[in-house]
């Protein structure tokens, strides 16, 4: 997204087109909803109240989208570090889903989060956190029981 | 005096072996994430849930508030020495202080916020424990509708204080309140915007939400925004005491500061940044030193930094005895209660009353072991600084991704959490603040019950809110908070266009 330079503000116009869409989704669920209270409001009342809110809040950035005072500055954004969070993230996720495992999954993680703050050691990050992924897992799983998901690595031992 | 006696007894539970060791991991854990940039209490606490979720409930809570205390001792060191505050409660701390160490005047500035942390703590603690039976005492009469006005208070003034405007902070408490409508109902069983998603059905975990808006959005936003190379801190040079002098100047900023900062972080007036600023304001009006504000003022150090201690303090007073947090950090306190099936409130003084007395027995002693942390060691936490911000942050992601799926092994909560990662970062860009959205979902689902069963008792009659004066008097605060701003902004809009 770019800094808005039009004569209304685009980000403005974003988000409460999002939050009217959001109000929209959330009034179906509710209309839905089946279960009746025996006494007062049901759990319906409340989708409703935060749908209102909601609707609310999209008109007032509706409004605010053109008027001149609410302009906003952003810094530019390094759309590449964003994309190496992202493989790293996506590494995480995927290992957790195919049955790669918490240490795998927490490697990957850390490595290419080193790799997006500007490290180029991809091996050497890699041994750092397999190391401290190795750590955590036995701190936590071993010490407090605590479920981690199981991969090839964490069945070695 | 009751409260003296159950004092007593807090302390004898408090000084257990267990119990000291509780603290003294809440207060370790808690001044290295203050000192750490990018990594505060309410992350860590969030974090921490999951992993305490087998531990014993009285140690867990007495090191979540040690990390509360010791987040605020820790914020001043960065604060200080680099200039970049590690916590936003510490952004007036920098004005003054990193000028002082410039001037090779680190030491005692470091003395002065550390020892005026000391004394804010001690004073506003003893304050809990004397207000908060005092408050105990009004709340038990308190009917669902006043919850609910007072819950409505705090929505207002949590959106109202944090960010650049009311606008952006109620659509981040729209959010939270949004999402605090996913799972099922308590009351009937209804399920609500599960899109038949299963792993829906519970709700969304404060955890997922909180680390990935705090955490994977402030990496994002962070590594974005290309801030790879930080500052080095400056070494600290010359006498690391306070000279007489020095001491002279402090004293009463300290006391100011904390009679400022307990009663701000009581009110449902949303964190420690509101009384810090405060505080500096008035000690640059007192100071006989004026012409040395903005050049590193001492005073200018010691009131902000006794302010936020003290509203760490203050806030739990209403967390305790109403069970209504006003901080983001007491937001995720609030959801560790939850967690052991422990609600705050009046009363939680009846039937915990061990264990808050063991808890606030703790919270003096953290207070002397954050003292001891903090003068003689500060070097060790300087060396935290240290730490390349690819491995801190890669490390930050590491304990994130762990406390998330310590909470819920799944690959949806995972998804979630990357999702709330990407809001997050979008609403840093945008300058939307991060905590009404948490204030939101733990404080939503309260309210919405408070709310159904006011109703079930008038029997849908939403008129019964109005007839109780207490809580129409809350409501109407709550109104006064949210449209005050807007009328004076658009007279003072008035007046300029006459001129």
């Amino acid at each position: 997204m770019e800094t808005p330079s039009r004569s209304f503000n685009g980000l403005y116009v974003i988000v409460g087109v999002a939050l009217l869409a959001v109000a929209a989704i959330t009034i179906w669920d509710a209309s839905t909803m089946r279960i009746r209270a025996q006494y007062g409001v049901g759990a319906d009342a409340a989708s409703y109240l935060v749908a209102g809110f909601l609707i609310l809040l999209a008109a007032g950035h509706l409004v605010g989208a053109f008027r001149k005072s609410d302009e906003l500055e952003t810094e530019p954004t390094d759309w590449r570090a964003i994309g190496w969070i992202g493989v790293a993230l996506t590494g995480l996720v995927g290992s957790i889903g195919l049955g790669g495992g918490f240490i795998l999954g927490s490697t990957l993680l850390f490595a290419f989060t080193a790799r997006a703050f500007g490290r180029k050691a991809l091996l050497v990050d890699l041994l750092i956190g397999i190391v401290l992924a190795f750590l955590v897992y036995l701190l936590f799983h071993g010490l407090l029981t605590l479920h981690l998901p199981e991969g090839p690595l964490e069945r070695l031992f | 005096m009751d409260v003296l006696l159950n004092l007593a007894e807090g302390f004898a539970s408090a000084l257990t072996v267990s119990n000291l060791i509780f603290a003294l991991v809440g207060v370790f854990i808690g001044t290295a994430v203050g000192v750490l940039p990018g990594i505060g209490p309410a992350l860590t606490v969030a974090l921490l849930l999951p992993v305490t979720f087998k531990l014993d409930p009285g140690g867990s809570l007495i090191m979540f508030a040690g990390i509360y205390y010791g987040g605020m001792y820790g914020g001043s060191t960065t604060a200080i020495l680099l200039n970049t505050p590690g916590e936003a409660a510490s952004v007036v701390t920098a004005l003054e202080g990193n000028k002082m160490a410039r001037a090779g005047r680190g030491g005692p500035a470091l003395a002065t916020a550390a020892i005026g942390s000391f004394v804010a703590a001690l004073v506003a603690t003893f304050g809990l424990a004397f207000l908060s039976p005092i408050v105990v005492q009004i709340a038990v009469r308190f009917g669902p509708w006043d919850y609910f006005g007072l819950m409505l208070i705090a929505f207002v003034t949590v959106s109202a204080t944090f960010g650049s405007s009311p606008l952006r902070g109620l659509t981040s408490l729209a959010f939270g309140l949004w999402l605090g409508l996913v799972g099922i109902d308590q009351l009937t069983g209804q399920a609500r915007l599960t899109f038949s998603v299963p792993q829906l059905l519970d709700g969304i975990e404060v955890t997922t939400l909180a680390v990935g808006l705090f955490a994977i959005g402030e990496a994002l936003h962070v590594a974005g925004r290309h801030l790879r190379n930080p500052e080095k801190p400056i070494p600290v040079k010359g006498s690391p005491w306070m000279t007489k002098e020095d001491w002279r100047r402090s004293f009463f900023p300290w006391l100011r500061g904390t009679l400022i900062g307990f009663p701000i972080g009581g009110l449902p007036a949303g964190g420690a940044e509101v009384p810090t600023f405060l505080s500096y304001n008035l000690e640059r009006r007192l100071s006989k030193h004026q012409d040395e504000f903005g050049k590193g003022a001492i005073e200018g150090v010691a009131g902000p930094e006794a302010a936020n201690n003290a509203s760490a303090a203050g806030t739990l007073v209403p967390l305790l005895t109403l069970g209504l947090p006003t901080s983001a950090t007491a937001a995720v306190m609030l959801a560790g209660f939850q967690q052991y099936n422990i609600q705050p409130g009046p009363l939680l003084f009846v039937q915990h009353a061990d264990l808050v007395w063991a808890l606030i027995a703790s919270l003096f002693i953290a207070n002397v072991m954050l003292l001891v942390l903090n003068l003689p060691l500060v070097g060790l936490w300087v060396r935290l600084l240290a730490i390349p911000l690819p491995w801190l942050y890669g490390g930050i992601m590491l304990f994130a991704a762990m406390g998330t799926i310590a909470a819920n092994p799944s690959v949806v909560e995972l998804l979630m959490l990357v999702g709330f990662g990407a809001i997050g970062f979008l609403m840093r860009k945008f300058d939307y603040p991060i905590a009404p959205a948490i204030v939101g979902l733990i404080l939503g689902p309260m309210a919405d019950s408070q709310l159904r069963r006011a109703l079930q008792m008038s029997q849908g009659d939403p008129m019964i809110l109005l007839q109780h004066p207490s809580s129409a008097v809350m409501i109407g605060l709550a109104t006064l908070a949210l449209v005050a701003p807007l009328i004076f902004k658009g007279l003072s809009k008035m007046q300029s266009d006459e001129d």
